[in-house]
């Protein structure tokens, strides 16, 4: 009721701002979220909060949302106060969000995806109602989209442009998007960021959560940099670069690392013909893959989540033998096993830090040596050298700066920054001559982000091949000197970075070869 | 008010958690004890004589408490690879059954060994069958993916079904009088009795303490510790570190089925002499209260075995005294494990008020 309250109030003269936050403050125990959080955003207006992991951009969301309710403070949208604590309030006075993962059911149609929850499905004359609103929203905004496609065939970007849909269709009058472009290609995003613009000037408010740069610098009006709770900068998009939006977001100044050409040397790690199958008739994980990284090089992996870049991560990490194929470490076969990867000098990166890289539950100790143990240096008769270990613990310590560890601290109590520099710490020490590094900055804060991305520089001038496999486009074109693409278990031949353009690069992503395609 | 977990547990918290527990499910169980009539301070009172109150009592309590020190460390060996061992009780009279066969043929392998080495030759074997009844159930874990809950929990039955045809056929004592037991192992595997007089404690009592402080040192200390703990905590991570994960799992199972046997050639050798069916009142399944009391370590399983041993030769004492029943021992014990889950929980939570 509220929303269609605004614009008429607007049209008398003074322009009310669509969403109003005043001095939210939100206390987690001795965690302040949210410390005095005030902003405003109009009414045809793109509003990027910009923060690293933990700034509060997700717990301001969750308040907007009624999921949490703030100690104090208050939000006004279209000049009404906002109840607090209820979810139904919030979608009542008109707010929409698009999560990063989306919460749409395969086996519905788009339509019924976008109608779900708010009348009933068996009606029949209610669905044909319901699919002519939905058409007529998709003409407004330009919005392409099927009503009748099941969701589980149609594309990530498709799926998203139905989550936004599925907001209008509530009447949103504030759209939340929540990293959007995270799963999209560059060509997707910036169709998304075209959408966007349409929204926006039909009078839709938007809030565009990200912590990627460049994106927000292209589509945002007005940009909020979250700090550790508190907003410590609004900017106009047109008056601000990335230097000093990344410098805002830490608190400091951040020197992003410069790649030096060097003359690439033989090749250390080789990948001949690699396959992997899966059960059934499936579709080959991997396909046929070769690659080559050479001393001296960074070889970068592009390519959408699910293409085949996790398999072949393990693959080259030994951790998964391929169905067919070799893997050659400098020029000689090696039996796919962690170990024997290991002593033959491959540093081991991998996607999840949790997970797989570390074993949170044991030490800092104990996770330097969990790669080694059994190795002259931490082991004798069947026993641990437990001193060793300590001492390399310490060692790593305080050459890769790990913050808050000592030898005996566990290592869940380390910030992921932190877990990621033990990981580079155990492995780099080791001068290794290949580094097989997946996702390597994922959720880490901009200044850890150019501490790793330093560190494989380093190695790499140093004489090290790495093997970088990411979904995160700049960290490509920043570090790579060569960069192929993984599409649907292929991979593409690799492109020297100064050749090769951003659309380029996205066409490839999405399958399409300048070159004929598939 | 809110839960939240809490970053570390501080040692002393953790350290007291048991102590809490403990005093919880007294508290708790005295409403019981009140219900049945009797005072409850003074049944306290009787329970604690009768448990430790004496040197007979204590040599009692502590002989109750070796097959649970044994069942407790091979529960808590299993739990910490996070194999879920419920077979220690059949694994128990797997090892009885082992030492009953070497005292049968003590005579032909006394012509191979010396006669000191005997008990030795009976220990080993009790603990290879042992292992032998665990590692069926693992090995189709690690290569089939079956539940290990269900086959080793089953593997409980089979084996006492087992013994049971046994005791009632080819093993049956015909000096019985018709008892389904086998006849007396002979004085050369048996376990020496450490106190004068009827105390019954034996010198399996010494090597249950000997066992728990060599299995400390070997998760603290050696390689392969090191190897069952990091598979426990991470199965992932210690696959991506490139520990040999499935031969860690088989060595976990071999080492718990196998200390689990050794409860049972305790038991022949040191107390009973002979197998009969009833010879554990489910010490097995103890084994996993006394090693979730302990929190899975080592010393605390010694702590906690002695404890519900106490408990249990003290509730005899108090039913007589008293005439509490002594079911109440069952129920001290069980709700004292569901008082540790949640000290240990809070050990790992904080409660906060907002």
């Amino acid at each position: 009721m509220n929303v269609q309250v605004a614009p008429v109030e607007g049209s008398v003269g003074i322009r009310r701002p669509a969403l109003r936050i005043s001095s939210v403050c939100k206390r987690f125990g001795s965690l302040i979220a949210n410390d005095d959080v005030s902003f405003t955003l109009e009414a045809g207006q793109v509003l990027a909060l910009l923060g690293e992991n933990g700034a509060g951009k997700t717990t301001l969301m969750n308040i907007l949302f009624g999921h949490y309710v703030a100690d104090s403070g208050a939000i006004e949208i279209g000049g009404a106060s906002l109840s607090p604590g209820s979810p139904q309030a919030a979608l009542r006075a008109g707010i929409g969000m698009v999560h990063q993962h989306f919460a749409l059911a395969d086996n519905l149609s788009v339509a019924e995806n976008i109608i779900i929850g708010t009348e009933s499905l068996l009606l029949p004359w209610h669905r044909a109602k319901a699919k002519e609103k939905i058409l007529d929203i998709a003409r407004r905004y330009g919005l392409a989209l099927d009503p009748d496609a099941l969701v589980r065939d149609i594309s990530v970007g498709e799926r998203q442009r139905v989550e936004i849909v599925k907001a209008l269709y509530r009447d949103a009058r504030i759209l939340v998007l929540d990293e959007p472009t995270a799963v999209l290609t560059p060509q997707e995003a910036e169709a998304l960021f075209a959408t966007l613009r349409i929204l926006v000037s039909n009078g839709v408010a938007v809030i565009f959560i990200s912590h990627k740069l460049r994106e927000v610098l292209s589509v945002a009006d007005k940009i909020i940099v979250m700090r550790q709770g508190k907003v410590v900068a609004e900017r106009r998009a047109s008056e601000t670069s990335r230097e000093e939006l990344a410098e805002l977001m830490v608190g400091r100044k951040v020197a992003f690392p410069d790649r030096k050409p060097v003359s690439v040397g033989p090749a250390v790690l080789r990948l001949d013909g690699i396959v992997l199958r899966q059960g059934g008739n499936r579709p080959h994980v991997l396909d046929g893959v070769n690659l080559e990284v050479r001393q001296h090089e960074i070889l970068g992996i592009a390519g959408i989540a699910g293409n085949g870049q996790a398999a072949l991560a393990d693959i080259a990490c030994g951790v998964l033998a391929p169905s067919e194929g070799l893997i050659h470490l400098s020029g000689d076969p090696v039996r796919s096993d962690p170990s024997e990867f290991v002593k033959r000098g491959v540093a081991r990166i991998p996607e999840d830090r949790h997970a797989t890289g570390l074993i949170p539950d044991m030490s800092v100790w104990e996770n330097v040596v969990a790669e080694r143990y059994r190795s002259e240096a931490f082991a004798v008769a069947g026993l641990q050298r437990v001193g060793a270990a300590r001492k390399y613990a310490e060692l790593v310590i305080a050459q890769f700066d790990v913050r808050g560890a000592a030898p005996n601290t566990s290592a869940k109590q380390l910030s992921g920054g932190n877990m990621q520099k033990l990981i580079l710490g155990r492995t780099l020490l080791q001068d290794p001559g290949v580094i097989v590094a997946t996702q390597p900055t994922r959720g880490l804060d901009i200044g850890a982000v150019a501490y790793v991305h330093r560190k494989l520089l380093e190695a790499r001038d140093r004489g090290a091949g790495i093997l970088l496999i990411s979904e995160d486009i700049d960290e490509l074109f920043s570090l790579s000197d060569r960069i192929a693409v993984m599409f649907r278990g292929s991979l593409s031949s690799p492109v020297r970075t100064e050749t090769l353009s951003l659309q380029e690069l996205g066409l490839r992503m999405a399958g399409q070869n300048s070159t004929g395609g598939r | 008010m809110r839960v939240e977990r809490r970053d570390f547990s501080p040692l002393a918290v953790r350290l007291a958690a048991p102590g809490v527990a403990v005093l919880a499910s007294l508290l708790i169980c005295s409403s019981l004890i009140k219900a049945a009539g009797a005072p409850v301070l003074w049944a306290y009172w009787t329970m604690l004589v009768g448990a430790v109150g004496s040197l007979n009592s204590v040599s009692e309590t502590l002989t109750r408490a070796t097959p649970l020190i044994f069942t407790g460390l091979s529960v808590a060996v299993a739990f910490r690879a996070r194999i879920w061992n419920i077979g220690a009780e059949g694994q128990l009279y797997a090892g009885a059954l082992a030492t009953v066969l070497v005292a049968e043929e003590g005579g032909r392998i006394a012509a191979v060994v010396p006669h000191w080495a005997l008990p030795i030759v009976a220990a080993g074997a009790a603990f290879a069958l042992g292992a032998a009844l665990l590692l069926g159930p693992v090995v189709l874990k690690v290569k089939l993916g079956v539940d290990e809950v269900v086959t080793t929990l089953l593997s409980n039955f089979v084996m006492l079904l087992f013994v049971s045809y046994l005791l009632d056929g080819p093993f049956k004592d015909p000096m019985s009088m018709g008892w389904p037991q086998t006849p007396p192992v002979d004085a050369t595997v048996s376990l020496r009795h450490l106190l004068g007089g009827t105390a019954r404690l034996h010198a399996g009592f010494l090597f249950a303490l000997l066992g728990a402080a060599l299995l400390w040192l070997f998760n603290v200390r050696s390689v392969w510790g090191y190897e069952m703990r990091a598979v426990g905590l991470s199965l992932n991570g210690a696959r991506f570190a490139g520990m040999p994960v499935t031969s860690v799992l088989l060595r976990v199972a071999v080492l718990s089925g196998g200390i689990a046997g050794i409860a049972g050639f305790n038991e022949i050798a040191g107390v009973k002499g002979y197998l009969t069916l009833d010879m554990s009142p489910g010490f097995g399944y103890s084994g996993i209260v006394v090693a979730m009391l302990a929190q899975l370590h080592p010393v605390g399983v010694v702590i906690s075995a002695v404890f519900v041993a106490a408990i249990f030769v003290g509730a005899d004492a108090m039913s007589r005294a008293v005439a509490v029943p002594n079911y109440i021992a069952d129920v001290i014990v069980s709700v004292s494990l569901l008082t540790m889950l949640v000290a240990m929980m809070l050990t790992r939570y904080m409660i906060r008020h907002e």
